[in-house]
């Protein structure tokens, strides 16, 4: 038996003449007799030794960033994490609470969800945030019921850059394939005035990426005039990290932000768990999904946190309610929150200077290359495109072999681009990495 | 004792981070810039970001001071049901962290995350084994979402056979609040049903439904055990009624913990459902998330799984080599549901409870899990009143309230409880039960604790005949009293004044 299990056959013999059967097998009378304790086909049990050693052994294979030079994002990045973060989340306190809707006993959690919600509306330069969705993808997904909702209902067009990461894009359409509506802009890459162009009064929002998929960076203040005077919304998919240098799309006009918090405190971790983050202008805030925490006081007058807005949610609104979310990912909005704070306003600036010079550094010596070209027409901050005179396949193959993952295949997204890779530089790249990664793409030819 | 000042009443039981920030102050050294400086785009950066200034000691004694301010399974019982809050093992935390997973980029190339794919593909067999289902997709990233691609994969077998004309998901009245959500999200309309005097579905509502409407019905979506933690004798029948209709079953897997080696819900005859791993598979649920929530599936939905799914794609040429694992999009699948491939630290936490159980482990996490419901259940039925009098899967509810005290409530029960170090149950849910406690202990708790809480609960009930004030005023021994949530949803502060700053940058 599990060691997890603590019963002894004494306890277990006096339960069972408490409850009055005389066996556990007897509590299972309902089930149907024809189907009742198949055999199941799972491998014998393990000592907690056995599992550890068997599990290590299937990590070592995997080729991650502390045994190669990585240099690939596209979504998900490879960043410094203070020990903090880590050892915060192992206390057992926020590790193994549930959601707190019960406020008296869950101040802790609530108060760091209310941080992380303040955090990141000083980022995005929103003014509310929730307590966060699955991840970047769904949190844009979320956004478009908002703004369906915010236009009535009346207006049925999503417009979609092709500039927002291509996954994300698919799982909005995942999540309005049984739904009435059409989401285009996305069949090219449009530029923002292109963009602009496209939007009439069957525009709910205009989403577009900052910086986009491809490491650039765009004013977005004449898109938003442009959204605006036409009655939508518009909605900025934003790299958290990249916020600590960049003005906030809030600045810019920005009705609602939402990305991928990964980036500032959460490990790669083979793509999840991640954090979907969602700030909004305070005009929309009833209309968002998921949880939200807001201050109050108690019975005695003190200043306490509570899970507030509630009747929006499934579990009170039912079928009426715009989204099923009830999990956050209360756990990594924690990571974030304290990420942030150890970080602070000068170790943020810092760490995002640091991605945009490293970033700079590698794409002159790569564009020294003869065989290479990288587009610099537009600025932009930890990733850049970059094409080469082989398929992105063989270029990364050869650069595996010299202990270095290189760029993300643009091609198999953008059938424009192939031979095209995108490549991310982080503060963890050292310059010695960095030049070792031009030196062998400048070998292969 | 501190006398408590109208000031520190403001402040809190801890000052929010911003209000011990000192401006200058930093928390972390970072390396500085071994490249060269590039020009910085002047009109698209902003002067600064409003986060805190603190030092690192400042933001472990922060945290660590609302960490003591929760409750938690570490601290103490926590028999809340539908949400299975047993031990989360420490062994999970050390394997999820491994260097080769948690340091593993999502989009490297498969030649170079064999492990994890290989852990996922063991993963995908070990879940459709024990819920008796071909198929399995590790792709939602909780329960909703997991019921979410349930129903749209339902959806889109219908369309695809050409029958447009389903729109309707039979739902019983004694459902969690996500289901009839999920239906919504999913374009389609609820048919709701009540349940029966034993705690059953209707059956005579379900067969109406069923043969006057039977053009329109999609599918229904049925918790198993029930939500009232009781298993539905008829379900063959049940199951039975809805295909002859045409429609396809669901099962809500968030009380798998009742089921596990005692049925499997394949075969049974569900067409689909979704594992919660945060509840079943003790993967933390981390004060609200992260959770995972894959999806198994009978033969003919196996096309419609979300994606990527983990497939063998080349078989392995001797016994000590294994097989090539590679990510695929299923042939009409109805797409991603996230980025990337699922909540992966959730795959490692769960795959190393499973490995660890075994197959008879796994049996006896359910046989233990009934085992203590029915032992309290049986302690307290002369006490409380329990709707339905006969035994139940991991869960059971009853009533809180009592002739002798009409101004007690379920929230006075639960509140009162907090006073005994003991997390409350469920309240109010399910919405068919008045004043409902929907109790589950889980298996991990030994029967020290639950003697102590079916103590507790007796006197309870005596202090609510004798001193009803005790209750009324209660939590008194919590961090904080009873909260104003009018005022929260009235005023509705969300976010701390220093973070809005600079807002305009």
């Amino acid at each position: 038996m599990g060691h997890y299990i603590p019963h002894t056959e004494v306890e277990r013999q006096q339960m069972l003449s408490a409850i009055g059967v005389t066996t556990i097998e007897d509590l299972f009378e309902a089930v149907p007799a024809s189907h009742r304790f198949p055999k199941l086909n799972l491998p014998k049990p393990m000592s907690e030794l056995e599992v550890a050693q068997e599990m290590q052994a299937l990590a070592d294979t995997n080729e991650h960033a502390n045994d190669f030079a990585l240099f690939r994002g596209a979504g998900a990045y490879h960043h410094f994490i203070p020990s903090v973060v880590n050892h915060t989340l192992l206390r057992g306190e926020f590790l193994t609470a549930y959601t707190p809707y019960q406020p008296e006993v869950s101040q802790g959690t609530l108060q760091a969800i209310y941080e992380y919600q303040s955090m990141m509306c000083a980022l995005t330069g929103m003014e509310a945030a929730n307590a966060s969705h699955y991840d970047g993808a769904t949190s844009l997904a979320e956004s478009v019921a908002v703004a369906l909702q915010s236009t009535k209902g009346k207006r049925h067009t999503v417009l979609l850059s092709q500039g927002i990461n291509p996954q994300y894009r698919e799982v909005v359409r995942t999540y309005y394939q049984g739904r009435d509506m059409n989401i285009i802009g996305d069949d090219k890459f449009y530029s923002l005035s292109e963009l602009g162009a496209m939007v009439n009064d069957q525009t709910s929002m205009v989403a577009v990426g900052y910086p986009n998929f491809l490491g650039q960076v765009e004013d977005l203040s004449a898109l938003a005039k442009t959204v605006h005077a036409a009655g939508a919304l518009l909605v900025v998919v934003a790299n958290p990290m990249a916020l600590g240098l960049f003005k906030s799309p809030g600045a810019m006009g920005a009705d609602i932000v939402v990305g991928e918090a990964q980036s500032v405190g959460v490990p790669l971790g083979f793509g999840g768990p991640y954090v979907g983050f969602f700030g909004i202008k305070q005009d929309y805030v009833r209309k968002i999904a998921g949880r939200i925490v807001g201050e109050t006081v108690d019975s005695d007058g003190m200043r306490a946190y509570v899970m507030t807005l509630r009747p929006r949610e499934q579990d009170i609104k039912r079928e009426k309610a715009s989204s099923n979310i009830c999990t956050n990912q209360g756990l990594m909005a924690l990571a974030v929150a304290v990420y942030l704070s150890v970080m602070g306003k000068h170790g943020m600036r810092q760490v995002a200077e640091l991605n945009y010079h490293k970033a700079h550094y590698a794409a002159e010596q790569i564009n020294k290359l003869p065989n290479y070209t990288v587009q610099r027409d537009k600025a932009f901050f930890n990733e850049f495109v970059v094409k080469g005179p082989k398929s992105v396949k063989d270029i990364n193959q050869a650069l595996i072999a010299e202990g270095i993952i290189g760029g993300y295949d643009l091609g198999q997204d953008y059938p424009t681009m192939a031979d095209h890779m995108l490549l991310c530089v982080t503060e963890m790249n050292s310059r010695e990495e960095i030049d070792t990664l031009a030196s062998v793409l400048g070998s292969i030819k | 004792m501190t006398v408590m000042t109208e000031k520190t009443k403001q402040q809190g039981l801890e000052p929010l981070i911003y209000e011990i920030s000192v401006p200058g102050r930093i928390g972390v050294n970072l390396p500085a810039c071994d490249v060269p400086l590039s020009e910085l785009p002047a009109d698209l950066i902003r002067d600064e970001v409003a986060l805190p200034e603190v030092s690192e000691l400042q933001v472990v004694r922060h945290f660590l001071k609302l960490s003591q301010l929760n409750f938690a399974i570490d601290k103490g019982f926590y028999p809340l049901g539908s949400c299975t809050m047993k031990y989360n093992p420490k062994l999970n935390e050390d394997m999820a962290r491994l260097a080769g997973f948690s340091a593993l980029h999502p989009l490297t190339d498969s030649e170079g995350t064999q492990g994890a794919l290989a852990l996922m593909h063991e993963l995908q067999r070990w879940l459709g084994e024990i819920s008796g289902f071909e198929g399995v997709s590790l792709a939602p990233a909780a329960g909703a979402h997991g019921e979410f691609a349930g129903i749209l994969m339902i959806r889109k077998y219908h369309v695809e056979r050409g029958d447009t004309g389903r729109n309707k998901i039979i739902v019983p009245n004694s459902a969690h609040g996500t289901n009839p959500a999920t239906v919504t999200m999913a374009g389609y309309d609820v048919i709701e049903i009540p349940s029966d005097q034993d705690g059953n579905v209707d059956l005579e509502a379900l067969r109406r439904v069923c043969t006057e409407r039977a053009s329109e019905i999609a599918g229904m979506m049925i918790t198993m055990p029930s939500t009232l933690g009781l298993f539905d004798s008829n379900i063959l029948l049940i199951i039975e009624m809805v295909h002859k209709a045409g429609g396809l079953m669901y099962m809500d897997g968030a009380n798998m913990n009742a089921l596990m080696g005692v049925v499997k819900p394949g075969e049974l005859g569900f067409d689909v459902m979704h594992y919660n791993l945060h509840k079943t598979f003790s993967t933390p649920h981390g004060g609200g998330g992260p959770g995972s929530g894959p999806v198994g599936v009978g033969a003919k939905l196996i096309p419609y799984l979300p994606g990527p799914i983990v497939k063998i794609i080349e078989e392995s040429k001797s016994d000590d080599e294994a097989p090539l694992y590679g990510l695929v999009m299923p042939e009409k699948s109805i797409g991603r549901m996230k980025a990337f491939h699922g909540n992966f630290g959730m795959f490692s936490r769960a795959y190393a409870y499973i490995r660890l159980h075994g197959d008879q482990g796994i049996r006896d996490v359910t046989r233990h899990a009934v085992l203590n419901a029915n032992y309290i259940r049986a302690q307290l039925m002369t006490t409380y009143k329990i709707p339905y009098p006969r035994y139940c899967g991991h869960e059971f509810v009853m009533e809180g309230r009592f002739v002798d005290a009409p101004d007690i409530h379920a929230l006075d029960i639960s509140k009162r409880l907090m006073d005994f170090g003991i997390h409350p149950p469920t309240n109010y849910f399910p919405l068919i039960v008045p004043e409902a406690l929907l109790i589950e202990p889980t298996e991990t708790e030994d029967k020290d604790t639950l003697d102590n809480f079916i103590g507790v609960m007796k006197q309870i009930a005596k202090e609510a005949v004798e001193q009803p004030d005790l209750l009324k005023s209660a939590p008194h021994d919590t961090p904080v009293k009873r909260l104003d949530e009018v005022r929260a949803a009235k005023q509705l502060v969300l976010c701390c004044a220093p973070a809005l700053a600079g807002a305009a940058d």
